[in-house]
């Protein structure tokens, strides 16, 4: 039985409270009518007694509190989904607003998901080649991942992401990802630039889309990510498909919610963002993975691995967004405004990169046995430059010992050769991890630390 | 027992009216799912709910009945080798009855009450006889690795033994034995139930006195935690708090290992729970398994549970160290629990301290780590058991001004500073070496003196002043340049730089590095002090720096993580070699000064 209510009280922000109100649950959806016929949506925040507050998705402007009706359907946000959303676009609920047929539901699922018992996981550990060498061969991307880009304003963050997409394989399978792109307030030309992307290279059959451009209500925005999740879930664990999410921009999604805390004066945590920001951003993070299959041992067919964006306002890593992400994603790729400049694409800081699940992705089987410590060669062999760089900034490079100059040099082709690389640019592991091998030719073999001797007689290059 | 009526929702708070008789800290059923929760304040009649599972769907009107128990967990055979959330539900229970996600309402009992165990009674136990809270009734093999003992539990304060136990096989729920207490005979089963936020008694604290070995070079050897001791890992996401408390849980000397996962990564859970079963104990030969318990409350799981997690592990392991075994409780991240009550306070609309966080956040980390000690427990033979809590702290960007770890580090007595600038080097353990420190060093020289080595205290003084004076060198570096120091004090520069790659650093993922006994922890520390010494006395008799830094020997120091356990006398060699290599140049530059 569905109750139609008038009784609107206090309209503030995204908010309404309303009165007299029967049998209203928390997290309900709620259906207003506008005096004008036009219809939105909402979810119940909190009910006290027979007060409830309501957010709506699609803002309160028009919203009165004589006429507009509201109406409680008993059942929380829900996506229908089936098959034929894959090649679909949807706005930030989960409607199709594209020109193609309504989606004749297979089932219905409510958008917020359960949370997996940590018990049915399976560990994350097929490695999936970007065909990029800085994510590769150093912080390395596997099946089931969260592995987030942690960006700034003007940097190319949408062109790496969607160039992930493009190429990413795991090699030995045939399947190819599914997509399942949410945007977040970003703007349309950033959001063309994806679809454009996926129309030409063929991927639009395997890609189903969230959008919230910019001027869509902000509020709708809470919903977005959660809707992506609902349906990357459905054809993951129920399609046995492997399904790669974009989530972009986060922090459009996190200024959402701090929207709505402030409107609720709710007491803020750092920079006026909510307390719980680390709980929401959980929930919808923590949604990927692997599951158990069903008999002991085995996997279920299917996978979800995400690649969050987020902007860090000033390119500030300790800002609450990019910290709490960075606590419960495995790991971040680190775009660097000065790489940038130096016209290297992709622009990754390699050094405050993670991949947290690289080391049990990679290695004989997986990629090849001198992976793990190549890389951490590399890491440290580079870390060692930037320290020689700074020491060459203030004593001048006259003063730099041999040893010191050689890593000096090491560390500028690292990043014009190891780092950067071509928008189109599709290298196998293999080819990461030669070029790799090239470059530690040019420091002195006794500074080669971190790598057996078994490893640097089979694999380093000779003079020529 | 109650029942009333829910009036209001707000996220996990909800508020009931009409519990006449509610008392603070009383668990609740709430709506037909039965929903735990836990009420938090009273305000005459109504009472403030904490439910720690998701609310959603829950509405004014619904019923809400009290227990007339505080939350309280079951202790006895089958914890160990179990994964339980927040609230000592067994996950692995829950997916075999719900499948792959944790649905609302799973009512599971924390231990198997059908399984039979094996129990054999204490020996010489007679019937009449005086018995107190803690004595020992008997054991039950729970795993190779761990006896069980069954004790008498704490509110059974003095008492004559009545019926005395039996051997055979049980369950959990079978009454073993009887005692007449001066209130009446009372049962004793193998099971006792204990609210986990009240300690369990014991009789006094000790002084801890041993150091709990970790077989992490930066750890044992710079800065120790004691058995019964308590130690803090802060640090900035992505500089390997995890990796540690992993290594701890599974190289740590103590009996048993509680994990207490709060509010951290799915992943990271399941990891363990692959691992831990595979790992072999370097000291018994068992599975790691058979010694760990696993509380595993992610991060999207219900964030009240998250709250009550930490009291949960800390209970079960003040329950095996009544047994006179040696615990260690590594919580990840206490920063995780501290934000849970953050987000109860606000939702309590209370007024808030420091960065929102509620004001008597110092005081309920003080009271967590209380729980820590080295004591004497309950039961007439006066033994002794530890519990060494270990909590990393998630500081937001890596500050150390965060509440949380300003509130810990005032408790707390080893605090291990994870660095980002080393993680980014990739240099692991990523334990600043400066900026740590360790309180327990007084207590633990006798035993360092006594079972490794007599002069242990001074080599680790002079380790300590050498990194003091490297960072104060790389300063003058930074200014002057390289070659304007002095040949010891490149010789300095040379000897840390040794220290810091070829001891402090340690692969956690090398099977021959990962865990280094304090032996070879000496020996290894001791070579290259050794060489040190040397090169100084070399230097001053005028031998060149250049061929000191180019003695062959140096590559042997640099591999020397890799000589076996057991064939530590590869040592000698290295300190022969060294020797000889030495003489050599001052015969050399003896013969061409002449």
């Amino acid at each position: 039985m569905v109750t139609e209510y008038t009784t609107i009280n206090e309209i503030a922000g995204p908010l309404v409270l309303l009165n007299n109100v029967k049998h209203a649950t928390y997290e309900e959806l709620v259906e207003v009518e506008l005096p004008n016929g036009e219809q939105r949506r909402g979810k119940v925040l909190e009910v006290d007694h027979d007060k409830v507050l309501i957010q709506l998705f699609e803002g309160t402007r028009g919203v009165d509190v004589k006429e507009t009706r509201v109406r409680f359907l008993g059942k929380g946000l829900e996506l229908s989904v089936s098959p034929d959303i894959l090649g679909r676009i949807f706005n930030g609920l989960g409607t199709p607003i594209d020109d193609g047929p309504k989606i004749i539901p297979e089932k219905r699922l409510d958008i917020n998901g359960i949370p997996i018992n940590p018990y049915a996981r399976v560990y994350p550990e097929e490695f999936i080649q970007t065909g990029i060498s800085a994510i590769d061969g150093l912080n390395t991307l596997v099946r089931g991942q969260k592995l987030p880009i942690f960006s700034g304003f003007g940097l190319p963050h949408s062109e790496l992401a969607a160039q992930i997409a493009r190429q990413a394989t795991v090699p030995g399978s045939e399947s190819s990802f599914a997509i399942v792109f949410a945007a977040m307030g970003i703007t349309f030309e950033e959001a063309n630039y994806f679809i454009r992307d996926f129309q030409e290279t063929g991927a639009m059959e395997r890609v189903v889309l969230f959008i919230n451009l910019a001027n869509d209500p902000t509020v709708e925005r809470i919903a977005t990510p959660r809707a992506a999740l609902t349906a990357a879930e459905y054809l993951a664990f129920e399609r046995g498909m492997h399904v790669l999410v974009i989530m972009t921009d986060m922090t459009n999604y996190c200024e959402a919610l701090r929207e709505v805390s402030v409107a609720r004066k709710e007491i803020p945590g750092r920079r006026g963002y909510p307390g719980y920001l680390y709980t929401d951003l959980a929930t919808i993070y923590e949604r990927a993975g692997l599951l158990k299959g069903e008999k002991e041992g085995e996997v279920l067919e299917g996978s979800i691995t995400q690649i969050p964006i987020l902007s860090m306002p000033d390119d500030d890593k300790t800002h609450p967004i990019p910290d709490l992400t960075g606590y419960i994603t495995e790991g971040q790729i680190i775009l660097d405004r000065n790489l940038h400049h130096k016209s290297i694409y992709p622009p990754i800081d390699v050094l405050p990169s993670l991949s947290r699940l690289r080391d049990k992705g990679i290695g004989e089987g997986r990629t090849r046995e001198d992976h793990s410590e190549v890389a951490n060669q590399l890491f440290s062999s580079y870390a060692k430059s930037k320290e020689v760089e700074e020491l060459a900034v203030v004593l001048g490079e006259a003063a730099l010992t041999e040893t010191d100059k050689a890593f000096m040099a090491f560390g500028k082709s690292f990043e014009a050769k190891f780092v950067k690389q071509a928008l189109d640019e599709n290298r196998t592991i293999e080819e990461t991890l030669g070029i790799g091998w090239e470059l530690l030719k040019s420091i002195p073999k006794t500074e080669i630390k971190r790598i057996k001797d078994e490893y640097i007689e089979k694999y380093l290059p000779g003079e020529e | 027992m109650g029942a009333g009526k829910i009036v209001k929702v707000a996220g996990p708070l909800i508020v009931a009216e009409g519990i006449g008789d509610a008392r603070m800290f009383e668990v609740a059923k709430v709506s037909e799912n039965e929903l735990i929760g836990e009420i938090i304040e009273l305000h005459g009649d109504q009472a403030y709910i904490q439910v720690y599972e998701d609310t959603s769907g829950l509405g004014p009107g619904e019923k809400v009945v009290t227990t007339g128990q505080s939350l309280s967990i079951d202790l006895g055979p089958g914890l160990l080798q179990s994964i339980y959330d927040g609230i000592q539900r067994p996950l692995n229970t829950i997916y075999e009855k719900v499948g792959h996600y944790i649905t609302k309402g799973v009512n599971v009992p924390g231990l198997d009450g059908e399984k039979k165990w094996e129990f054999k009674p204490e020996e010489g136990l007679k019937e009449g006889e005086e018995i107190e809270a803690g004595d020992f009734l008997g054991k039950v093999q729970e795993t190779k690795l761990i006896v069980h003992r069954i004790m008498v539990p704490p509110d059974i304060k003095k008492g004559k033994l009545k019926k005395v136990p039996e051997k055979g096989s049980y369950t959990i729920k079978d009454v073993i034995a009887e005692i007449e207490t001066e209130d009446g005979i009372k049962e004793v089963r193998m099971v006792q139930n204990w609210p986990v936020r009240t300690p369990r008694p014991i009789k006094r604290k000790l002084v801890p006195d041993k150091p709990l070995v970790t077989g992490q070079r930066v750890i044992d050897s710079l800065f120790p935690l004691a058995k019964g001791g308590t130690a803090t890992i802060p640090g900035p996401f992505g500089a390997g708090k995890t990796v540690v408390q992993h290594q701890l849980a599974k190289w740590s000397n103590a009996d048993i290992i509680v994990y207490i996962g709060c509010g951290e990564r799915g992943n990271e859970m399941t990891d363990v729970l692959q691992e831990f079963p595979e790992l072999i104990d370097p000291a018994s030969g068992q599975p790691l398994m058979d010694r760990t318990v696993l509380i595993a409350n992610t991060s999207n799981m219900p964030v009240a549970a998250r709250e009550a997690s930490v009291y949960t592990g800390i209970t079960i392991a003040e329950y095996f160290r009544d047994m006179g075994y040696s615990v260690a409780v590594l919580a990840d991240s206490t920063s995780r629990w501290a934000e849970a009550m953050r987000e109860m306070s606000g939702r309590l609309e209370e007024m808030p301290g420091e960065e929102g966080y509620p004001a008597y956040l110092p005081s309920r980390i003080a009271d967590f780590y209380e729980r820590a000690g080295r004591t004497i427990c309950l039961g007439s033979d006066g033994r002794k058991g530890s519990l060494s809590v270990v909590g990393a702290v998630s500081p937001p960007g890596g500050d150390l001004s965060d509440p949380v770890v300003q509130a810990t580090l005032k408790v707390v007595k080893v605090f291990w500073a994870l660095e980002d600038q080393l993680a980014f080097e990739r240099h692991f353990p990523a334990i600043g070496w400066l900026s740590s420190y360790s309180l327990y060093h007084n207590n633990l020289t006798d035993y360092f003196r006594d079972e490794i080595d007599k002069d242990w205290e001074k080599l680790r003084t002079a380790v300590m002043s050498l990194l003091q004076k490297e960072s104060e060198l790389k300063e003058l570096v930074r200014l002057v340049g390289l070659d304007s120091l002095s040949g010891n004090d490149r010789m300095v520069l040379e000897t840390s730089k040794s220290i810091r790659e070829d001891f402090l650093h340690q692969s956690a993922f090398d099977p021959e590095d990962e865990y280094t006994k304090l032996s070879k922890q000496y020996r290894m520390l001791k070579a290259i002090m050794n060489l040190h010494m040397l090169c100084e006395k070399a230097i001053e008799k005028n031998i060149p720096l250049e061929k000191l830094l180019e003695l062959p020997v140096r590559q042997k120091i640099a591999r020397m993580r890799h000589i076996k356990e057991d064939k530590l006398e590869e040592f000698d060699v290295i300190d022969r070699e060294m020797n000889s290599q030495i003489e050599e140049h001052s015969a050399n530059s003896m013969f061409s000064d002449g």
